[in-house]
């Protein structure tokens, strides 16, 4: 193997005992994963199938796998990172991941399940003419996801050097290469039921692990949080202070304290607009099972929070930050090192065993997360772009899932080639933006289509585009891409993608504050400003998605 | 189906449009749909709110958030922790009413054939037992568009 030759080239560090048990496990779950795949195509004949997995997933399947395609590397190994760095602040990442389910639960899966086939844009186009809105969702259903997809293959990238403990620019390129071409794989081959499958196995090995380091970790502070936490404050230096919110999100000017609101409000309000979330609700029979997948869904996305807070105040307690920053400044390693400390410490056999377990599950993290994001963005350019755009609803089934797979080969491709010229930069922020993009360009619309009769095809073309240029738009102006000193940015911002020195003109790096009401306001003016009426619809709409009449 | 540029290439599920109408007319339906909105509506605006409040005083009232209620558990992790508390408990809560309330509501709503072509007489008596045989017309629609 290319890759293993390359990471066994590398110089040998001090804690690199563990690379053989990570890569062997590793290859183990792609082992099994390619198998599942395999045997998913021998069952996947139609498009319901390949786009939907049969629609035959149980809701604790359905659960685990909307567990397994939503706990990202950033949201295992950077909230923990967080909670270990910079303390309580954690929670507010944590809190606005796991709230942002209700608006799924109780405003959308259902309904959505009820009255759509594949993609996002059947619900959304279901009242419209279909080629304007499926071009607009199409295309912001791919900016988010490519988006999304951006942040994990860059973050894997960098992950690899960390975890394996490997140095150079060949070993990142080469782990970009390899998790690109498994997903191809998994999405090309196995549709949505491998891809599903993928995601029900990563999420039961990373909650089995992450139950092993939270109750290893309380177990040493006698199952009492406020030791553990006292512990943490106390390693941490920062006293009382790391424990309180504000060390990350510290700065007191008012840009700053909005910039935390505006993150929040996108947290909470993009989850339900994200693509390759809203697809798994079709993999379930019906709308009751839609509903128990988002509960059981819930509960282990809630319950795997709650164990972050443990893991990462446990590093801070454990490991200490001085330990952690040596090795990642942002804090990524936290998790693992924590691994390594609690199975006997660096240069121990119990110790580099549990540090390439964590090691190891961390990037079957990223390989569910990756799949799920290709599947959704190569769903929406077949069934909305080609099928319903291009062609204009005269295709053949057949074809549409041709396209789906060719699509699947070239997004892949692309985001493959995008993360090794991006591998550089610092691309985290492209997770908040598409959150961000979902609340604001997604999200309006959708509700609106759901709950709103008046709403027409205008104000569901101006919601979408408007909402994506919003956000899109005041990023560009933010301190991500122009780093120069202000108020804000007291330290400016030598990563900026654009300039350090020139000041960014818009102070905030969330831009959901403003363009989520953009997003609403654009979706309101345009129906309101155009005649065109679509209650009949509404009425099938409705009906269907309540009761469940007509459902695919 | 409908005008050139607006091909539909979805199915609709065997209905036509105005036995939509009719349905979406009936007094089952409007119970329904009333039912579901008085239940989800208020509790959306109530989730949101309860979760901006912990975002705003996280951001603006840190001295509160930073007050001790137990060893080193302090309100900002108390707080923290009932956003889990009362997401789980809407859950479970959305979960039961949808069982005992919205599921045998739906299953009320004259959706097939036969069912949907009652008029929509919005002053009808909320019988439950809507007898099915309201009016034995023809069936709206005859083709099940298998997928």
């Amino acid at each position: 193997m290319n890759a293993h030759h390359v990471l066994a080239a590398a110089t040998a560090a001090s804690r690199t005992e563990h690379r053989t048990i990570s890569l062997v496990l590793f290859a183990v779950f792609v082992a099994v994963t390619l198998f599942i795949t395999i045997w998913a195509s021998r069952q996947t004949r139609t498009a319901a199938d390949f786009y939907a997995g049969g629609r035959q997933f149980t809701g604790l399947q359905n659960g685990l796998a909307i567990g397994g395609d939503y706990m990202s590397a950033a949201s295992f190994l950077g909230i923990a990172g967080i909670f270990a760095l910079s303390g309580y602040d954690g929670f507010l990442y944590s809190i606005g991941f796991l709230v942002a389910w209700l608006v799924a639960l109780l405003l959308v899966a259902e309904m959505l399940r009820n009255s759509g086939r594949f993609t996002m844009a059947d619900v959304l186009a279901f009242r419209m003419r279909q080629r304007p809105v499926r071009a607009a969702a199409g295309i912001s259903t791919i900016v988010v996801s490519i988006f999304y997809l951006l942040a994990q293959m860059v973050g894997a990238g960098a992950l690899v050097n960390l975890l394996l403990g490997t140095h150079g620019e060949a070993a990142k390129i080469w782990t970009i290469v390899v998790v690109g071409a498994l997903m191809i794989f998994y999405v090309v081959v196995g549709g949505m039921k491998g891809t599903t499958w993928v995601q029900i196995v990563k999420a039961v090995l990373l909650m089995i692990g992450a139950v092993v380091m939270t109750v290893w970790v309380l177990s040493k502070f006698d199952f009492n949080l406020s030791h553990l936490l006292g512990a943490a404050a106390d390693s941490s230096g920062k006293g009382d202070k790391f424990l309180q919110p504000g060390l990350k999100y510290g700065a007191t000017d008012v840009w700053s304290k909005l910039d935390l609101l505006s993150l929040g409000l996108a947290l909470v309000l993009g989850t339900a607009g994200l693509p390759h979330v809203l697809i798994r609700f079709y993999t379930v029979p019906n709308a009751r099972a839609a509903r128990t997948s988002v509960n059981w869904a819930i509960g282990i996305i809630g319950v795997f929070y709650l164990m972050t807070l443990v893991i990462g105040f446990g590093a801070a307690a454990l490991v200490g930050s001085k330990a952690i920053m040596a090795q990642d400044k942002g804090g990524n390693t936290a998790a693992p090192q924590l691994a390594e400390r609690l199975g006997g410490g660096s240069g121990t056999t119990g110790g580099a065993v549990f540090l390439a377990i964590i090691a190891a599950v961390a990037f079957a993290t990223i390989l569910a997360v990756v799949a799920g994001l290709t599947l959704a963005s190569s769903s929406s350019f077949a069934h909305d772009l080609y099928a319903n755009v291009f062609k204009r609803g005269q295709t053949a089934e057949k074809d549409e899932v041709r396209v789906a797979r060719v699509s699947a080969l070239v997004i892949g491709a692309i985001a493959i080639l995008l993360s090794i010229f991006a591998r550089g930069l610092n691309v985290a922020f492209l997770v908040a933006l598409a959150f961000a993009i979902a609340a604001s360009a997604n999200l309006p619309t959708l509700l609106f289509s759901l709950f709103w009769k008046r709403f027409n095809t205008s104000g569901a073309v101006a919601g979408i585009y408007g909402g994506l240029v919003a956000a899109v738009g005041l990023v560009l102006l933010s301190p991500i891409c122009w780093g120069g000193k202000s108020a804000t940015v007291p330290k400016g911002n030598p990563d900026a993608l654009f300039s350090e020195h020139t000041v960014a003109p818009f102070h905030m790096q969330n831009p959901g504050l403003f363009s989520i009401p953009i997003g609403f306001l654009c979706a309101y003016l345009g129906t309101v400003l155009t005649r065109e009426k679509t209650a009949e619809k509404y009425a099938e709409l409705e009906v269907r998605a309540l009761t469940g009449e007509g459902a695919h | 189906m409908t005008t050139e540029s607006n091909p539909r290439p979805e199915p609709t599920g065997g209905l036509d449009e105005a036995a939509y109408l009719r349905i979406e007319a009936s007094p089952e339906f409007r119970r329904l749909k009333s039912a579901f909105r008085r239940f989800v509506f208020p509790l959306t605006a109530a989730f949101l709110l309860w979760y901006l409040l912990y975002v705003v005083m996280s951001a603006y009232a840190r001295d509160f958030m930073a007050k001790k209620v137990g060893g080193e558990i302090n309100v900002a992790l108390v707080f923290g922790l009932l956003q889990f508390v009362s997401t789980f408990l809407i859950a479970v809560a959305y979960e039961r009413y949808s069982r005992k309330t919205l599921e045998p509501l739906a299953a009320d709503v004259p959706t097939d054939a036969a069912g949907a072509s009652v008029p929509p007489q919005r002053s009808a008596a909320p019988s439950d037992a809507s007898g099915g045989e309201a009016g034995e017309t023809r069936p709206v629609a005859s083709e099940e568009e298998a997928e």
